[in-house]
């Protein structure tokens, strides 16, 4: 359908629209008129992603003079790959409405693991051996090298895209991942460096979070992007966790080691050129004397993470004179390294600011702050000038670099934590270093700055005023969504006690209860074999899950679960988890029934959807708190505290329910959809617990909901699924509309929209 | 395939004496027109050569694996086969070659003029005839006691059965039984009490699915036994690395598998498995492929890569130097090398990996719990007696083997993803609906299929309502009956025929009905009247009815006799119907006393139909003598 908000004519994929959409366009589109940031709150399953893409690119379309850029970042990359669908669909019909006056350019970008064709590079396990064996073949040095000699290997990828010079483009289209490595084996071109190459051209570009917020990884691949962006952050109701740890670095004892056997290799290295080739280190000297030179003009295939700090932060100046000599830099790094050992020996826990840190350093081994700043730097140019490819087994030095480097910079809102052990598992040595940031803020500045408008948005992003608190940053329009619902199709219901009347929780003390364990073992039964297709429980850690699942295997629960669903669970290993998950949707398809154990906080509630029939009840079995015990999070509240007057309290409790929201807001997709979900603990009862859930699920939550037993849970919900299986009238009744069509939106005419909520 | 030219060779016992004697070992050889034994042993004198001219019918036995050959005259021909499907192969075989042999010559030397003619029946035919049977177990007992008891020829037991042996009835596949989804290869070890010994029982269902879960278990299975052991110390020391994974006793594991590489491959992690995972991952959807975020995951969370590395650590292990206790070692590095990163390593949200050198003997019950789903998943039962560990295992590695042959190219699988991709992209509320396929319903044993559902519909309606009284005469009902059909014929038919309330009404009322006649003893499909009856007794029963059913079928479809081909069919019927009778009554007195009432009021009706076509036999045949005396 086409329809008008103001002077643009938004194209829209489907024949009708649902009002919220149809607002949500509207304040989007007041927002990138008043070229500022914006903060969003849609429920789930209100088609958010395509009333974004629709509008933003009807937008530009409307802009041909200067058509905005849209960068669409998603957490996953397999909502990448959802959102490239959504938007393919969206093309596919403006292509129809509009012909190639609307063709653009839209890619996924992801990191060479994802994207290589080269199989020689592609079986690498990890992401950075991947980075590493494709380094290998197209460094520049290598590159060199085997023009004269035969025997060097090149990626024969990347020399063709290379022979194409600027003949290597993609044709307009929306290219997921998948299209680019067909495009790039089609075509010989590599498909890494010709995607990173398009991002400069393309109207859409779609990549991970990190690609922006991360200084290490903007640096390199987002630096180009011009001011008229209009940025997004979809599913962003994570995003203060994303901008902390991206600022964030532990060092363990096995860091520590790598990064001793890196140096001596490095010295060896030193020494070898110093006997075969002398001049190239004193080439690197006199570069470093003129001023740090390096991040010029690098070829694009030898550039790899930028520096860990933010761009704004980073030292315009030349190398402090006592580390331009490679072994004298060497040295450096070598009492560094033997300094944080000394400190990883700690028998207490330790916590300092990064003040005293810098300065205790100085005071022993005799390092200022300056030299630490530049670590990182002049590490990136002695690998470059020592010519060595293998970067991944560099990995640890790096590490320590990021780690210096951060703490010279930053001075407020970081601190240095030493444990010797996990608080959880205290029987286990296991000493780390963990330099963690608190002020969410400090990563995401440069994008608020560098950018007109940023859209942060999200199904749950309750309560919507401590985002700007957290984020420091001032939204032009920030608001919430309800769903107009044509049926109750979410039934959510609060469970405080079991089938016996006993309250349930996952309270410290009553977790491990013998009773409880099986009021939820029960809970569970009863639920699979009432529950058409597939249910999802989410549980509050791994840990948590492990022991409950064995408990049940020991009732027997777990075997008379089985008689009803086949049961798939996450595990820390995301190949099984990926398989199980694929797995879980066949046995839904082909109508055996399944559950999915999962936990909140894990792969799986960040960013899979079980929609439909995957979905039709979850169970949330307990508070997702955070380990309140943990000396981050600790560190973390008092900052917030301190800096933003949050009590830790309201904080714990916030950031525990919007996952718990999270997990339940996966069972909805459209409003032809429905789902249950049951919040199976006691403390849930509470009124400042419950009212920190989003509106759209409190708004369904009825009062008689609020205080349930397992048998009260299961009548209700024998009732709803009846209810829902009644044929309905996807219109909405005449008084108040769920769906629009174009004749309504026509009707409705200019400004008439105010009256939809 | 052209049976002419063929022969069938089979060794067989030649039962000689009565099926109970051994009987001579032998080789059969079956021909067109004749059939040869030859005894194994060449001083033996019960040398055969028979032609099948002399052959009257056969008979046989699939429990005790026997065929008998009957001659016009004289003592049978027995023959004890290995196995039930060449029994099959022969029978099958012979029946042909009998069936053209009475064609030839029919038995009966009556007029031949309208009998139909017998149509020469496709070998394509005849393995789908034999496909039926073999997989309907109440068709195959209904053909030998007709076909083979020469009631019906085989053209007329198949004649009703066209639509069973048309194209779609071969093409569409059956419900097939599926794996069994209780976790039995979770073995729980039982003790007696008395001594420290543990004892754990395996049947030949848990060995299914233990080989099925477990392909290196598979493997070794197929390695070992017996070449290297024998089958008990196999399962043995399966066992003994069970107990160890049961206690979780991780540093004993370790130990003993250092000491005994054969009990090593019990306790590794699968590397079959972690291949096949490999394999699948490539495959998998992308939306929700989380593998793929580790390659954006620049925070680098040690514990994401760290149980995926662990296989490619073992495998790169023995690829160096082929020595299992160097795994540790390696492991440590290359682990060591992973877990370095930025992030925040233990902060309050995330749980710490425990990362142990006993990693690869630990195995999680999650992932057993993920294995077996998959398994049951994808797994259908195999036509293999589950008896043989052996042919199992063999089985199971061969059906491995053709699954990874056949499957589709990455193009066309991308494809495929990416279209279904794009359909779940799709909002559906807000377009046009869209019709979607369905899969046509197969069920495998169709009584006990909708037994159970008359339950549930039952329990549906609830119990409490009744069947409504009706107070209509008979000559009120014919009344508006006629009243419809002619306003039917004045205004043609109505869209819909009957208003939908209605017709619901009267289903319900006809449901409850039926099922309640049956099941008002109980919800539970056991305590229905049929239920109640011994197991045997029941089988009696409905065997019966069927065999009734067709009898008398075939029997008033002869009517009118315009046919001598008729005329000999039904008095073979009319022979067939007389023998039933003092069955039936054998039946009822086989029952215990208080079971008698209810079987005989389930009998009764059958008596009842069975009299109503002697009665109308008798008085066709009085008419028709009285009609000749006539002419």
């Amino acid at each position: 359908m086409k329809f008008k908000i103001d002077e643009v004519t938004v194209y829209f994929p489907y024949d009708n629209i649902y009002p919220e959409q149809y607002s949500y366009m509207v304040d989007l589109k007041r927002a990138l008129d008043a070229k500022g940031h914006v903060l969003l709150e849609m429920p789930t399953g209100t088609g958010k992603t395509i009333a974004l893409l629709s509008l933003i690119t009807s937008y530009s379309l409307s802009k041909p003079t200067n058509p905005p850029k849209l960068l669409y970042c998603t957490r996953t990359v397999h909502e990448m790959e959802k959102t490239l669908a959504e938007l393919r669909l969206l093309h596919n019909y403006q292509l129809q409405h509009l012909g190639d006056s609307a063709r653009i350019l839209a890619l996924g970008l992801s990191s060479r693991k994802n994207l290589c064709v080269n199989p020689s590079v592609v079986s690498s396990n990890s992401r950075d051996s991947v980075d590493a064996a494709c380094r290998k073949l197209t460094a520049s040095w290598v590159r060199e090298m085997a023009v004269g000699n035969r025997n060097v290997v090149t990626c024969e990828f990347y020399e063709k895209y290379e022979k194409a010079g600027s003949e290597a483009v993609l044709p307009p289209g929306v290219y997921t991942l998948q299209d680019l490595r067909t495009f790039g084996k089609e075509k010989g071109w590599c498909p890494y460096f010709l995607a990173r190459h398009m991002v400069q051209f393309a109207n859409v570009v779609v990549y991970s979070y990190q690609y922006l917020l991360d200084p290490k990884v903007a640096g390199i691949i987002s630096k180009e992007m011009q001011r008229e962006c209009v940025v997004v952050f979809d599913e962003a109701h994570n995003i203060d966790n994303v901008c902390i740890e991206a600022l964030s670095v532990s060092v363990r004892k096995q860091t520590l080691e790598g990064a001793t056997r890196n140096l001596s290799k490095m010295s060896q290295e030193i020494d070898r050129f110093k006997a075969t080739d002398a001049g190239r280190l004193r080439a690197e000297y006199n570069r470093l004397v003129e001023g740090l030179a390096q991040r010029g003009n690098l070829p694009l295939t030898d550039a790899w993470l930028a520096n860990p700090a933010l761009p704004d932060d980073i030292l315009r100046e030349a190398v402090p004179g006592n580390i331009r000599r490679a072994e004298h830099f060497l040295s450096v790094l070598c009492r560094l390294v033997q300094y944080l050992k000394g400190r990883l020996e700690t028998e207490n826990v330790e916590k300092e600011g990064p003040v005293a840190f810098v300065a205790s350093i100085n005071s022993q081994i005799g390092i200022d702050q300056k030299m630490l700043k530049f670590c990182y730097d002049r590490l990136h140019s002695l690998m470059m000038t020592l010519e060595i490819t293998d970067t991944d087994e560099f990995l640890h030095i790096q590490t320590i670099c990021d780690f210096a480097t951060l703490v010279g910079t930053y001075t407020r809102g970081f601190s240095i934590i030493i444990e010797p052990f996990d608080e959880r598992m205290p029987h286990i040595p296991d000493p780390v270093l963990q330099l963690t940031c608190h002020d969410a803020s400090l990563a995401i500045k440069p994008v608020f700055d560098r950018f007109q408008s940023v859209v942060i948005t999200s199904g749950t992003l309750s309560p919507i005023d401590l985002y700007p608190r957290l984020l420091n940053f001032h939204p032009v329009i920030s608001r919430s969504f309800t769903m107009s619902l044509t049926r109750d199709c979410i039934c959510p219901m609060v469970l405080t006690r079991g089938s016996d009347q006993l309250p349930v929780s996952t309270k410290f003390d009553m977790r491990s209860d013998p009773g409880v364990v099986r009021n939820y073992g029960k809970l569970l039964l009863e639920m699979v074999a009432a529950v058409p297709d597939g249910v999802v429980c989410f549980f509050v850690s791994y840990s948590y899950m492990d022991g409950i699942v064995n408990s049940w295997n020991e009732m027997g629960i777990l075997t008379k679960i089985m008689e009803h669903k086949l049961v798939f669970i996450e595990t820390q290993d995301v190949v099984e988890t990926t398989l199980a998950l694929d797995n879980y949707r066949k046995a839904c398809d082909c109508g055996r029934g399944a559950v999915f154990f999962s936990v909140a906080r894990g792969k799986v509630a960040e960013g899979i959807d079980f929609d439909c029939h995957y979905g039709r009840l979850v169970i949330m079995f307990g508070i997702p708190f955070q380990y309140t015990l943990s000396r981050t999070l600790g560190a973390r509240l008092e900052y917030l505290r301190e800096t933003f007057q949050i009590k830790e309290g309201d904080f714990l409790t916030f950031d525990a329910l919007r996952q718990a929201a999270q997990c339940v807001g996966r069972v909805i997709r459209s409003k032809a959809d429905y789902g249950m979900m049951i919040f199976a603990d006691k403390r849930y009862k509470r009124h400042e617990k419950l009212s920190k859930l989003p509106g759209w699920i409190l708004s369904h939550l009825r009062d008689a909901h609020q205080n349930l037993s397992t048998d009260m849970a299961l009548h209700i919900a024998r009732e709803f699924l009846r209810k829902m299986a009644q044929p309905y009238d996807k219109s909405g009744s005449s008084s108040k509309k769920t769906l629009l069509s174009q004749e309504d939106l026509d009707k409705m005419g200019d400004g008439a929209h105010e009256m939809l909520f | 395939m052209n049976f002419d030219s063929e022969k069938i060779v089979m060794s067989v016992k030649y039962k000689n004496a009565g099926p109970k004697v051994p009987g001579i070992p032998g080789v059969v050889t079956m021909m067109v027109d004749r059939f040869l034994f030859m005894p194994d042993d060449p001083t033996s004198p019960f040398e055969l050569n028979v032609s099948f001219q002399t052959i009257k019918s056969q008979r046989f036995n699939g429990k005790l694996v026997l065929l008998d050959l009957l001659p016009i005259k004289g003592k049978s021909y027995t023959f004890e086969f290995k196995e039930v499907s060449s029994l099959d192969v022969c029978r099958d075989f012979v029946a042909k070659i009998l069936l053209k042999f009475q064609d030839k010559n029919p038995p009966e030397k009556l007029s031949t003029d309208v009998q139909p003619v017998e149509q020469l029946i496709c070998p394509a035919d005849i393995l789908r005839r034999a496909k039926l049977l073999k997989e309907d177990r109440e068709l195959e007992k209904l053909y030998n006691q007709l076909v083979a008891g020469n009631v019906l020829t085989e053209t007329e037991f198949w004649a009703t059965r066209k639509k069973l042996l048309g194209a779609d009835g071969s093409q569409m596949s059956k419900q097939r039984l599926g794996f069994k989804s209780a976790m039995l290869a979770d073995l729980r070890p039982s003790t007696d009490g008395k001594s420290n010994s543990i004892k754990f029982d395996l049947t030949p269902d848990i060995i299914h699915q233990i080989f099925i879960e477990k392909p290196a278990v598979r493997q070794a299975y197929l390695k070992f036994v017996p070449s290297k052991m024998k089958e008990v110390d196999f399962w043995q020391k399966y066992c003994k690395a069970e107990y160890y994974y049961k206690t979780k006793n991780d540093s004993a594991a370790a130990a003993e598998a250092a000491g005994d590489e054969d009990l090593a491959v019990f306790l590794k992690h699968d590397e079959i498995v972690a291949n096949e995972a490999r394999r699948k991952i490539r495959r998998v959807d992308p939306t929700l492929n989380m593998e793929a975020d580790q390659g954006d995951d620049y925070m680098q969370l040690p514990y994401l890569i760290l149980s995926g590395l662990m296989s490619t650590a073992i495998l790169a292990a023995k690829g160096r130097n082929g020595d299992v206790t160097n795994i540790y070692g390696y492991c440590r590095v290359e682990m060591s090398i992973i877990c370095s990163g930025h992030g925040i390593f233990r902060d309050g949200s995330k749980e710490a990996a425990a990362d142990s050198e006993y990693e690869q003997y630990r195995r999680s019950l999650s992932q057993d719990l993920n294995r077996h789903a998959a398994a049951v998943l994808e797994q259908s039962s195999l036509d293999v007696e589950l008896g043989d560990t052996k042919t199992l295992a063999e089985a199971l590695a061969r059906s491995k083997q053709a699954e990874l042959a056949s499957e589709t190219s990455d193009a066309t699988a991308n494809h495929e993803r990416s279209k279904r991709v794009s359909q779940m992209a799709e909002i559906d509320d807000l377009q046009a609906p869209c019709n979607l396929p369905f899969a046509p319903l197969c069920i495998k044993d169709p009584r006990e299929y909708f037994d159970s559902q008359q339950v549930n519909t039952l329990k549906g309606l609830g119990d409490t309502e009744g069947v409504p009284s009706c107070n209509l005469s008979t000559e009120q009902a014919y009344g508006s009956l006629r009243e419809c059909i002619s306003t039917m014929k004045a205004k043609g038919l109505s869209d819909p025929i009957e208003k939908s309330e209605v017709a619901v009404k009267v289903f319900n009322v006809l449901t409850q009905h039926l099922s309640s006649n049956k099941f008002h003893l109980g919800k539970n499909p056991n305590e229905s009247v049929l239920g109640r009856l011994p197991n045997t007794t029941k089988e009696d029963i409905l065997h019966h009815w069927k065999s009734n059913q067709e009898l008398l079928k075939h029997f008033w479809s002869s009517y009118p006799i315009t046919t001598t081909y008729l005329h000999t069919k039904v008095s073979r019927l009319k022979n067939a119907i007389d023998v039933v009778y003092p069955k039936l009554q054998e039946l009822k007195r086989s029952v215990e006393s208080d079971l008698r009432h209810q079987v005989s009021l389930l009998v009764q009706p059958m008596i009842q139909a069975l009299d109503a076509a002697l009665a109308h036999y008798e008085s066709d045949l009085q008419k028709r003598t009285a009609k000749s005396r006539q002419r």
